[in-house]
């Protein structure tokens, strides 16, 4: 456990006295109390330089974007794909046509399941998901599979929270059309291997959607290293605006794929005979896009470049690694995930104590955590609990916080006795 | 910290440690299910209604302390009351977590351990699903009802 003298910043890379002054919001009380803010995996705080580039877009080059021939759009324009290149380059994808925009990573899923699975699904067909996906990596696959009458297999987890890798070896066949996979784990901080199941499906020559809602955040994502199909995420839990988001999608495959939604921009020529449609990305970007959001996002990823994700991953997995131990130290507490390699999001029950209740006494001593099903409701049955209580951490967290997380849940213990 | 003993009082946590008249009524002649998506609560109410009173009443559920409580305190509260005067008392009851009235008079009892959760606007449905569900039961409506 920390003490009360724990210094603020451990990780000599991280200053983060500095940090924590770039997130207006950090700086405010609730109930009187200092905010502890440990409910990162739902959305993270803004940066001033994001706010400042949302703000910056309205104040001086608002305008629509691939249309105008005035200095305005044609500012609006270049800002957009700009922002487009820098999320090919925190990638590592090869080529800034890989990268389409979305409002979430949830659209970037129902993209693929329209756009690129249902073309090739067959009434008998599977889907693979693990056990662990969050609701938006579930439901798009149960839509698909009911209407053509394919099947939505699910790999099994162990105690722990990690992938049992001989189920999945076990559950690719020729049926399976895609492999869906959630990289880290919200609800358990899992890390999947990633790389290995990858490798594993592209062996039988079946493709993989990864999930990477929770990992942008947390650990430097290479998409050509992992190889994987497509790889979606969204901004607003890496420091950038809600509302926007990308799918990156390995380029053969997007050349090939059919449009998502019609309309504006995704098109080269309309008449009432015939639509020819618009090369990749903009053939899925239909309408006037989330310009602001877009660059919001590029911001939000230049601000974390600057501090570097490796060092922004070793800070939170030393929060993450101290933060276990002190809740551990707890009476009545027990972990719900502790696999092997976990980033950010600590899962846990208390002993005859509803999660909502230890959220809202925690709520009254200035800590923000999320209690509930965080949208994963197998997961929860998996474990036999309806909720449970999750913190989690990002690059602004310090140890500090985790001292007043502790404390807030001895207050638990002395309410309920 | 005085707060919290305001909203989890004595009583409250007393309830949901020791929840009142929690089991399944083989001899129900109404039931209803209850759920809050938001948050997972389940609460399952049964009733024994004879020429309108509800003579017995019990349930089985899954829940935080304040949904806990607050239906074990309910089924102390309606037992023996006909069906009209309960949906009256769940209206008081409501307008009392709500603050849609001023005080009335009206004479709550043990609910009155309730007043603090108006502080708390969402865990009101925390409160009130066991009601929720109460009235569906007594709407004899064989669907679940859910707080949204």
């Amino acid at each position: 456990m920390t003490t009360d003298t724990a210094p603020e910043t451990r990780t000599a890379a991280l200053d983060l006295e500095s940090i924590r002054a770039d997130f207006p919001a950090l700086h405010q009380e609730v109930h009187g109390r200092p905010l502890v803010y440990l409910d990162n995996a739902a959305t993270t705080q803004k940066p001033r330089a994001v706010i400042d580039a949302v703000r910056t877009f309205y104040e001086r080059d608002c305008s629509n974007v691939h249309r105008g021939v005035h200095l305005l759009s044609q500012r609006a324009t270049v800002a957009y794909e700009n922002a487009r290149s820098t999320i090919k380059s925190h990638l590592g994808a090869a080529d800034s046509r890989e990268i389409v925009f979305t409002r979430s990573t949830t659209e970037g899923i129902n993209l693929v399941a329209s756009s690129f699975v249902r073309p090739r699904l067959a009434k008998g067909d599977e889907i693979l998901i693990s056990a662990m996906e969050h609701h938006s990596n579930i439901v798009p696959w149960q839509l698909l599979c009911d209407e053509v009458g394919a099947k939505l297999r699910v790999i099994a987890i162990d105690d722990d929270g990690d992938i049992i890798l001989e189920e999945y070896e076990r559950l690719l066949s020729d049926r399976t059309k895609i492999v869906a996979i959630v990289h880290v784990s919200n609800a358990l901080g899992t890390v999947n291997p990633v790389r290995q199941m990858v490798e594993m499906a592209h062996a039988r020559g079946v493709p993989v959607l990864v999930d990477g809602a929770q990992a942008v955040p947390h650990l430097g994502v290479d998409v050509r290293e992992l190889d994987c199909d497509f790889y979606v995420f969204s901004a607003h839990k890496v420091y950038g605006p809600t509302g926007i988001g990308a799918l990156y999608g390995k380029r053969e495959h997007l050349l090939e794929m059919v449009p998502y939604q019609g309309g504006g921009d995704m098109i080269l020529s309309v008449t009432f005979a015939k639509t020819q449609f618009n090369e990749p990305p903009h053939r899925f970007e239909a309408g006037t896009p989330n310009i602001e959001g877009a660059i919001g996002l590029a911001a939000a990823l230049d601000y974390v470049n600057r501090l570097g994700i490796d060092a922004v991953a070793a800070h939170e997995s030393e929060l993450l690694g101290e933060a276990t131990a002190a809740i551990l130290d707890i009476p009545g507490v027990r972990l719900v995930g502790s696999a092997r390699h976990r980033a950010s999001a600590l899962g846990f029950v208390m002993k005859g104590i509803h999660p909502h209740d230890i959220g809202t006494i925690l709520d009254s001593e200035g800590v923000a955590v999320r209690a509930g099903h965080h949208c994963a409701q197998p997961v929860m049955a998996r474990y036999g609990v309806s909720a449970t209580v999750r913190a989690s951490f990002a690059l602004y967290n310090s140890a500090r916080e985790i001292d007043a997380l502790v404390h807030g849940l001895h207050k638990v213990r002395e309410v309920f006795g | 910290m005085s707060d919290m003993r305001e909203l989890y009082q004595e009583i409250i946590l007393d309830h949901n440690k020791r929840p009142r008249n929690c089991y399944v009524m083989d001899c129900a002649t109404r039931s209803a299910d209850g759920h809050n998506p938001l948050c997972g609560d389940v609460v399952k109410v049964y009733l024994r209604i004879e020429d309108g009173v509800i003579e017995e009443i019990s349930f089985q559920g899954d829940g935080c302390a304040i949904c806990t409580a607050s239906t074990s305190i309910m089924t102390e509260s309606v037992k023996g009351k006909k069906v009209e005067e309960a949906r009256e008392l769940f209206e008081e009851f409501h307008e009392m977590l709500t603050g849609v009235a001023e005080e009335q008079g009206v004479e709550f009892g043990k609910l009155q351990v309730f007043e603090g959760v108006r502080e708390y606007p969402v865990r009101v449905k925390c409160a009130t699903l066991a009601w929720h569900t109460l009235n569906a039961a007594m709407d004899d409506g064989d669907e679940s009802v859910t707080t949204e």
